[in-house]
């Protein structure tokens, strides 16, 4: 698997995309495999302000309930609220229909701190050995 | 062939039923003179009309689709599901237990005030404590009252500012709920590349927010943290306090004592360490004790002696209060206390020393063909990976659990803890024999090679149940609790 070019990773595999001045945030393709079938999602409410690193969102999997912490800090501006219904979106298209919230980036220059799509996947293949 | 019990209330036929009540003797009235018409139903309720025969069969049958300790092996990592023997049941039985009503005055149970006095004593004497509360009722309810007693320690001295609880990341879930529950803010410590705290990051965690660490130790690695001593060390130093989750100290009785390693706080679990049953034939029962500072904050009531004759003592100002009410599971102390005179300082010594030859003795057989990610020495358990089945044939553990079903075995606990990918956690308890631990063996072995020859077997199964592999995304999602009549 390749982890498309346009995103930033994080060690506890979440992703986020800049869009001009905000973020789009959710699961990469290893964490929705590792994480197995995804039967509940808890989202932010719309206005809440995170810091990096904070936990926004909760996944539930047939194994195991994992917190998902944000990549950068900012105001959540908008949920996926389809996952609430359809959580299993993010292990469909963990990098496209499954995203979870979009913040508005208090500091997008803390998106140059996170690995590109080359060094998460060294970063992966560490993990496997 | 398949054989699915039917619902009772597929089985419902009309007029029949499983009851003669004699003639009422008093005068009938009409149900609406005697209730408000709102408490009325408007339709009767849809209760199943059967026989006694068909309903004691129905009962019995779907009793014997159950798996326990008492028909297999139960092999269930984290849970000591050991054999709870027979004369503890009876032991609980005798009238002079069940006929106590806990309002009697204490004059009329002395002998039980007794019994928890003595209880206390032994696990005093285990645990290496001062004083211990029966009250809790089980390990997660244990959990919070030594939190609790922790946090009024630390408001009692003026430091009610700290807020942080230091969990390792291979710690059991409760650990984090009831730190929260309690108020607290969890702070998650690494485990090191041995399957132990990681100091470094520990001293990471270390401030004068810190309010104390919860420990299992063995951890749910199966393995003894060495550290201990360095670990507690560096708690205390910061001003924090140790607490013990008492969940694998089927591992160390009579060999090493918590508070003897730095513990501040202790919970044992009645029903895994102790002999007493769990879950549906629980209940539980997870007593908390605590070293001398810490006496001042246990529960009330506590069970005190004067010499001539037990009493109840509430007079603990400084308590966290009561936790449950009553004395707690009183008939499940009674059990654990028989369980504990049955087998002496000896022969609770010898529990934890088989406890721990039978997990090494099939980690040892197990290792050749399954990924072992800490290779040493294990306590009471040890967490296999099926990641060589997964990466090589695309078996996952969940294929492998499922395939256990198939010989007669409980699955061990899987995917747990989360820090090891595709976990096996297993735990064979000291009650088993060699020729069942050699069973389980060469199950295993033989699922490993299917796992290489016939991958699909696997991903099917089980086969010899009376259902076969259950959607769970679809259970979970969308849960199918009521019966509906069809029109």
């Amino acid at each position: 698997m390749t982890y498309p070019r346009d995103l930033r990773y994080t060690k506890d595999h979440e992703w986020i995309k800049a869009e001009d001045s905000r973020g789009r945030i959710g699961l990469t393709n290893y964490a929705q495999d590792q994480l197995g079938d995804i039967v509940f999602v808890e989202l932010p409410e719309v206005g809440r302000e995170l810091e990096r690193g904070e936990v926004f969102g909760v996944v539930e999997s047939v194994k195991a309930v994992s917190d998902c912490y944000s990549p950068a800090s900012g105001k959540v501006v908008e949920v996926n609220e389809k996952l609430l219904d359809e959580p299993e979106l993010i292990n469909k298209d963990p990098h496209g229909e499954g995203w979870m919230i979009v913040i508005e980036l208090s500091d997008p220059a803390e998106l140059d701190q996170l690995m590109d799509a080359e060094a998460y996947e060294k970063h992966l293949e560490e993990q496997m050995q | 062939m398949k054989v699915v019990e039917p619902l009772i209330f597929e089985m419902s036929a009309p007029g029949r039923q499983a009851h003669s009540l004699p003639e009422c003797d008093v005068p009938a009235r009409p149900l609406d003179e005697l209730l408000p018409a709102g408490m009325l139903r408007e339709s009767p309720a849809n209760l199943p009309e059967v026989s006694e025969v068909d309903l004691v069969r129905h009962f019995t049958r779907l009793s014997q689709l159950n798996h326990g300790v008492d028909t297999g092996f139960y092999p269930l990592g984290s849970c000591t599901m050991k054999y709870n023997p027979k004369v503890n049941e009876w032991v609980a039985r005798l009238e002079g237990f069940v006929d106590l009503h806990p309002y009697m005055p204490e004059e009329l149970v002395q002998g039980a005030l007794k019994l928890l006095y003595d209880m206390e004593r032994y696990l005093c004497e285990i645990g290496g404590l001062a004083r211990v509360s029966m009250q809790p009722a089980a390990g997660a309810h244990g959990e919070a009252t030594g939190l609790l007693i922790i946090r009024a320690y630390h408001q009692h001295r003026g430091q009610g500012h700290r807020k942080k609880i230091i969990i390792p990341d291979s710690a059991h879930g409760t650990n984090p709920a009831s730190t929260t529950m309690c108020g607290y803010r969890t702070v998650e410590v690494k485990s090191d590349e041995r399957g132990g705290v990681d100091l470094k990051d520990l001293e990471r965690t270390l401030d004068d927010e810190v309010a104390g660490l919860m420990l299992t130790n063995p951890n749910t690695l199966g393995l003894f943290d060495e550290n201990i001593h360095v670990i507690s060390k560096m708690v205390h130093e910061a001003g924090g306090l140790l607490y013990y989750d008492g969940a694998n100290a089927n591992a160390v009785l009579g060999i090493s004592r918590p508070a003897d390693c730095g513990f501040d706080v202790v919970h044992f679990n009645l029903h895994k360490t102790f002999g007493t049953p769990h879950g549906g034939g629980g209940p539980g029962s997870g007593p908390v004790g605590v070293i001398e500072e810490l006496v001042p904050y246990l529960p009330v009531p506590l069970v005190e002696y004067d010499g001539s004759r037990y009493y109840l003592n509430y007079d603990l100002p400084h308590s966290i209060g009561r936790m449950r009410s009553f004395y707690g599971n009183f008939n499940v102390v009674v059990k654990a206390y028989a369980y504990i005179r049955a087998l002496g300082p000896e022969g609770l010594r010898r529990v934890s020393e088989d406890a721990v030859l039978n997990a090494n003795y099939l980690m040892a057989k197990l290792k050749e063909y399954y990924w072992l990610p800490y290779d040493r020495i294990c306590k009471h358990e040890f967490v296999l990976s099926g990641k060589r089945q997964k990466d090589r044939y695309g078996v996952r553990t969940m294929d492998i659990a499922k395939r256990l079903l198939d010989f007669g075995y409980h699955p061990p606990t899987v995917y747990f803890p989360l820090i090891v990918d595709e976990a096996l956690m297993i735990e064979p308890t000291e009650t088993e024999s060699k020729e069942t631990l050699d069973g389980f063996i060469d199950a295993m072995i033989q699922i490993a090679r299917e796992a290489e020859e016939e991958p699909e077997k696997l991903h099917q199964a089980p086969h010899r149940t009376p259902v076969g592999r259950l959607d769970e995304v679809r259970a979970s999602r969308f849960p199918n609790l009521r019966y509906r009549r069809e029109e």
